[in-house]
């Protein structure tokens, strides 16, 4: 059985400090994120909590810090009945530079055997890092639906 | 050919502010697919049985295979076989499938990496470092008009392995 978990990694015509950025400000993640802000004061140990549309939809805590290259937190999905009984997942950022551009790996593990959770996650993260590529390098996020991704129980 | 018992290894999905027609066009020209595909051309005869074929920049015959599946613009699956020797009789052929939907006003391009037998992660090294370069370097195409320059060393994780399969390779 493979392990249960995400690793997506994208190219992006940009800094790292301008992805950090992105990551982390709640006034930026706003933009590609359906309206969701990214909030926390980034110290290790610190709350964090993805907050859309004034309600908050997942909380965790931060585990490493390390401007700007490595950034991550524990993630725990508040919204749903059966997510909300899966013990917190891991999200993890790397952010390495590659001649102009940045290789952002994306690793969302330590799901339990059968998440739920794992599916819609797996859905999630392509639509909100493909928007965070379009408003970096092309100054537009993109437009789409949080309902025309195929997450069960979103409509 | 019966591609029922090829089971996807890669799955890859990014999202595009195009058109249907805009991506098939990339993913199916010469043209388009040297600017995102490290120089690379695809040559493709679009209808089933037909050759796809992937030249290198010099010309060189890269990757030989044929049309499966032909539904433009919304699904192409073609065999996708590296031309070293011995490759295909050790591990199989590749099978590689685009799929593309509308999803609000952007595309929703899935890729999907298939094989009729398992492969090791070091075999499969090649294609998860390579996918997300070259598709990153396509939505940036059709997004800004500019692909990316992934300036990107050999997959030497999954040429080791070939090597250690008695697979040559260049």
């Amino acid at each position: 059985m493979p392990k249960p978990e995400f690793i997506y990694v994208v190219y992006i015509e940009t800094t790292p400090e301008k992805l950090w950025e992105a990551l982390t400000s709640s006034e930026f993640s706003k933009r590609y994120w359906w309206n969701t802000e990214v909030k926390s004061d980034w110290k290790v140990g610190s709350p964090f909590a993805l907050v859309m549309n004034g309600a908050p939809t997942d909380v965790g805590e931060v585990l490493e810090v390390d401007r700007p290259r490595r950034l991550s937190y524990t993630f725990h999905h508040v919204t749903s009945e059966v997510a909300r009984r899966e013990r917190p997942s891991k999200v993890v950022f790397n952010l390495e530079p590659h001649g102009k551009l940045v290789k952002l790996t994306l690793t969302h593990e330590d799901f339990e055997a059968g998440s739920k959770l794992l599916d819609g996650i797996s859905k999630g993260w392509p639509a909100i890092l493909s928007s965070l590529k379009s408003l970096l390098e092309s100054g537009t996020a993109l437009d789409v639906p949080l309902s025309a991704l195929g997450i069960e129980g979103i409509e | 050919m019966n591609i029922e018992k090829f089971k996807p290894a890669i799955v890859y999905t990014i999202y595009i502010a195009s058109t249907p027609q805009k991506v098939w066009q990339a993913l199916t020209s010469a043209e388009f697919s040297r600017k995102y595909f490290f120089g690379n051309a695809v040559e493709v005869d679009l209808r089933v049985g037909g050759a796809y074929i992937v030249r290198t920049p010099e010309g060189a015959l890269h990757i030989s295979g044929e049309v499966i599946e032909c539904d433009p613009p919304k699904k192409l699956i073609v065999t996708f076989n590296v031309n070293w020797p011995e490759l295909i009789e050790k591990l199989g052929p590749t099978l590689v499938t685009y799929e593309i939907e509308q999803a609000g006003e952007a595309v929703k391009l899935t890729l999907l990496q298939s094989h009729d037998r398992p492969l090791s992660d070091d075999i499969l090294s090649g294609g998860r470092q390579g996918w997300p370069a070259i598709l990153s370097s396509l939505k940036s195409l059709m997004e800004t008009g500019q692909a990316l320059a992934v300036a990107m060393a050999p997959p030497q994780r999954m040429l080791d392995a070939l090597k250690e399969m008695g697979i040559k390779t260049p």
